[in-house]
């Protein structure tokens, strides 16, 4: 008898297996159609290689592995590739993932298969690519790719088969062992032969599988390996059936937090991994079937069938007698780790080890969570040693750095502190979704930091790229000067040649040139005045122009932002001509040359400039006024924002045409685009202003009044 | 063994103090030029926990120089709507200051990442979106065509406003089943809405 180890923690739960172990493995009916998720894998989802209209062969491979970590694909059966698309997954999230679907032909036509029956002539990679290609994955639950997980870097000395099945209601592996006994053990030889025949191989069972149990043993008396092969029970604790419990249990050690079981020499491999592997390797199969555990008191036939990967759940289910009715809650997966299930046209894949249809007994509702007594017991149940208990409390709090010092990532999420929890509190789920958004920050800070180096590289380009000019300008000015400097030495020399006396008479020269063309620019006083009123009136007209442009522009809101600019622009103008005038009359009235008409004409000016004033203060109110009247602010500025964006495009589109530009197209096409824009965001807006409407229009109409009684007065001014 | 006379102590004392006011010196003055930090290391540390988009909503070229400020000129921290409050909480943690709400007139948190996305029949090939981009996302040259490097984009929005033919969108980032991750479960509270659990508020007839 081998001396065996204890896990810490653990417990005991209803078992219910005898319920699916009645019936002997069943074949599933081909379904209409078959639905084969690209990732039924951890890794890169694989990439097909065919397209919707071929025809496919049984067991033809139909997605390929897109790099080391990832699985291929092969047809169930032989048919006509109907689609690939999104479509319904078994994941918790359930999320849509792209996925091949298959119509088969009901032909069963296999594709040409080589049988490797002399694997042990084989070398170790060659068997090792068949796996590959045969795309075996863990199918046990977690679905990694088998053929990583057996070409470790580290020599190996254990090979530990896992028949433990630990959890509740499943029997797969049970029934598997039970009738096809014989091929797992040449499975076992196989994995041996890859690794380098370990110097033990074992095959660890839980105790409450006795009739497994001795199908082993009587398998392996007439197998040629008895010698090498052991098998060993032990009793039966959930969850044994762990990878990291599972070797301890067997070896005593512990497979440290954060490394692998490969660095203590030591591969684990589920047993219906075994057969697929047999299958794969003795047949040259691919892995095209499994056996899944349908079970549940909503189901009449609940049993073990063979069923083809991509079988939909709802064919699968109705094989086993299934009612709708009675099923509170569909399980995938066992009852402690596996998930609800909503969309019954999700298929089964290549971890799919059972599906529960649980009635309301055997999934009662869950009761409210009651606040944590911190009694401890989770924490003697947790076989990864753990504080769940503390897990949750920093959880909770999203304490993530907390939870990495609490070890939250050696976790395996058994469910087992859930279970004996008196407060029923949902630990696994928040230990899952502190996994979760641990993972999505780390992936933030990865693309943080490369972010923060680009933009580094960049600062730094623009640095340079500014030094470069710097230097540049500078060598410019330099040489300039060194050409100056040599002109002057040149002109120096040949008036020193010519005229040493009056070497200070071409600076003087110069001064008195600027002089005079300054004084001749100071054009008599009259003529000065004249144009300084010429431009004032211009200005003027401009400014009304302007304002009544604006007038009708309010009438089309899309032309009132350039117009109230312009009428800006106009009115800088007039106030500039105005200080001019004004400058000038004053400085004119201070020199003496005091002139009775220049007054009245600048007090004409004078009043005339109140008015323009007064004319734009008015528009400006106006303008405020419009601006207050919507109800919905953000639409408002959704509207101006996209006023201000057509106005610039609108320019852009008349300088590129004066400019015949060749994007002169494009430019049209953002302007159309922009003002569809602009309409839409207007008939949002227009909803809202529906009832400021009448209210702003009775204030058009009274500053309109003020603004025509305002306007005689001027106009009587200006008439004087 | 002879009594040292009150000068003498007196004399070895203050020479003691010099040796070791000497000898510490020394050791300090050397640890001062080997161990010299360069830069403020807060700034680094402020800097780590910025969102790092560049996008400028704070007021600053960037996140290092938001950064910068918040360690120099005493810059409220409230300024970064792509971090949003869990970045605010972090500074707040880090600086050990209450942590204060986001300040709205810098924008509002967005609920989803996005990507800038520029439609590229439409391009014209300008290259302003090229400039405008902090973190060069953007390839493209002279009068051809341009686009943006997705994994790359933070989704800063800088590149918008500059296109003259309007031809980018900010397109939100899809979530794909590499991004879900559980829910954490409903919190009591939650659990308790809609519940009454005080035995007369569940049957009204009893209580009235």
């Amino acid at each position: 008898m081998r001396k065996l180890w204890d896990i810490h923690g653990g417990i005991h739960p209803p078992e219910n297996k005898e319920q699916s172990l009645k019936l002997a493995i069943t074949q599933v009916p081909l379904p209409e159609v078959l639905v084969l998720p690209l990732n039924q894998h951890i890794g890169a989802p694989a990439l097909p290689i065919v397209e919707p209209g071929d025809k496919v062969l049984k067991g033809q491979i139909i997605a390929e592995p897109n790099g080391f970590v990832s699985a291929a694909v092969h047809a169930p059966s032989s048919g006509t590739i109907a689609a690939i698309e999104d479509h319904a997954i078994p994941h918790p999230s359930g999320l849509n993932a792209p996925c091949i679907m298959i119509h088969p032909d009901s032909e069963e036509r296999w594709c040409e298969l080589q049988a490797n029956t002399n694997y042990q002539t084989l070398a170790p990679e060659q068997v090792l690519s068949i796996i590959r290609n045969a795309g075996i994955t863990g199918m046990g639950g977690a679905g990694f790719p088998s053929s990583v997980k057996l070409q470790p870097r580290q020599s190996i000395s254990t090979l530990i088969i896992n028949a433990t099945e630990c959890e509740p209601y499943i029997t797969a592996d049970d029934r598997l062992i039970r009738e096809r006994a014989e091929e797992i053990i040449i499975g076992i030889d196989i994995l041996a032969h890859i690794l380098g025949r370990p110097e033990q191989v074992l095959i660890g069972i839980e105790d409450n599988k006795p009739e497994a149990y001795k199908a082993l043993e009587s398998a392996l008396t007439s197998s040629a390996f008895a010698t090498t092969i052991e098998v060993v029970d032990f009793p039966t604790k959930y969850p044994s059936g762990g990878e990291k419990q599972l070797i301890q249990i067997l070896t005593g050690q512990e497979v440290p937090s954060g490394k692998l079981p490969a660095e203590l020499g030591i591969v684990c491999q589920n047993i219906g991994t075994t057969y697929a592997i047999y299958k794969a390797v003795y047949k040259g199969e691919p892995l095209i079937s499994r056996i899944t555990t349908v079970t549940g008191n909503s189901c009449t036939k609940a049993g073990n069938y063979e069923t083809l990967i991509g079988t939909p759940v709802s064919h699968l289910l109705a094989n086993a007698g299934f009612d709708e009715f009675l099923c509170q809650r569909l399980i995938m997966g066992g009852p402690m780790m596996g998930y609800t299930l909503d969309d019954l046209s999700a298929p089964v894949i290549k971890s799919t080890n059972c599906l529960l249809a649980a009635d309301i007994e055997e999934s009662p509702p869950s009761n409210i969570a009651q606040a944590c007594i911190r009694c401890g017991h989770c924490s003697q149940a947790c076989p990864a040693n753990l504080l769940p208990q503390q897990l949750y409390w920093y959880a909770k709090a999203k304490d993530y750095d907390k939870l990495a010092a609490h070890n939250l990532a050696d976790c395996i999420e058994c469910g087992a502190c859930s279970y004996v929890c008196p407060s029923e509190i949902p630990l696994v789920q928040y230990y899952r979704a502190a996994k979760g958004e641990i993972r999505l920050i780390e992936q933030e800070n990865v693309i943080a930091d490369r972010a923060r180096q680009r933009f580094e590289h960049h600062q730094e380009r623009l640095i340079k790229a500014e030094e470069e000019r710097n230097a540049k300008r500078a060598a410019r000015k330099k040489a300039a000067e060194l050409a100056k400097l040599a002109a002057d030495n040149l002109t120096a020399d040949n008036k020193g040649n010519t005229q040493t006396d009056e070497g200070l008479s071409g600076d003087t020269d110069i001064i008195q040139a600027a002089l005079a063309r300054v004084s001749a620019a100071k054009a008599s006083p009259e003529q000065e005045l004249k144009r300084l009123q010429r431009a004032l009136s211009a200005t003027e007209n401009r400014l009304h122009k302007a304002q009544q442009k604006l007038e009708q522009g309010k009438a089309e809101d899309s032309t009132y932002g350039t117009l109230e600019a312009s009428l800006e622009q106009s009115r800088l103008r007039h106030q500039e001509a105005v200080n001019n005038l004004s400058a000038y009359t004053s400085k004119n009235e201070a020199s003496d040359t005091d002139n009775d008409s220049d007054k009245a004409t600048s007090d004409q000016d004078q009043v005339a400039l109140d008015a323009a004033a007064i004319a734009i203060k008015n528009a400006q109110q106006k303008a405020a006024q419009q601006a207050d009247m919507s109800v919905l602010e953000k639409l408002q500025n959704q509207c101006d924002g996209l006023l201000k964006r057509l106005d610039k495009a609108r320019n852009r589109l008349a300088q590129a045409e004066s400019d015949k530009d060749e994007n002169l197209e494009a430019f049209s096409n953002a302007l159309t685009k922009l003002e569809g824009k602009l309409v839409d965001a207007e008939a949002k807006l227009a909803e809202a202003e529906a009832e400021a409407e009448a209210e702003a229009e009775a204030s058009d109409a009274e500053s309109f009044d003020s603004k025509s009684l305002e306007a005689k007065p001027l106009n009587k001014e200006q008439s004087h | 063994m002879t009594e040292l006379s009150s000068l003498e102590l007196l004399f070895t004392a203050v020479l003691a103090l010099v040796v070791l006011s000497a000898v510490f010196g020394a050791i300090l003055g050397f640890a001062a030029v080997q161990f010299k930090v360069e830069g403020n290391p807060l700034v680094e540390q402020v800097d780590a926990l910025l969102p790092q988009t560049q996008c400028g909503q704070c007021g600053h070229p960037g996140c290092k120089p938001y950064a910068q400020a918040i360690v120099d000129e005493g810059e409220a921290i409230n300024h970064c709507p792509p971090g949003g409050q869990a970045t605010i909480n972090a500074l707040a943690s880090l600086l050990d200051i209450p942590a204060p709400e986001l300040d709205e007139e810098h924008g509002e948190e967005a609920d989803v990442k996005t990507v800038a996305y520029i439609r590229e029949e439409e391009c014209i090939g300008c290259t302003k979106c090229i400039v405008a981009c902090p973190v060069d996302a953007i390839l493209g040259a002279a009068k051809l065509m341009h686009t943006v490097i997705a994994s790359e984009c933070t989704g800063c929005d800088l590149c918008v406003e500059p296109c003259p033919v309007d031809c980018i969108d900010m397109l939100p980032v899809p979530q794909g089943l590499a991004d879900w991750h559980w829910d954490s479960p409903p919190s009591s509270a939650e659990q308790l809405q809609g519940l009454n659990i005080i035995a007369t508020d569940r049957r009204p007839d009893v209580a009235a």
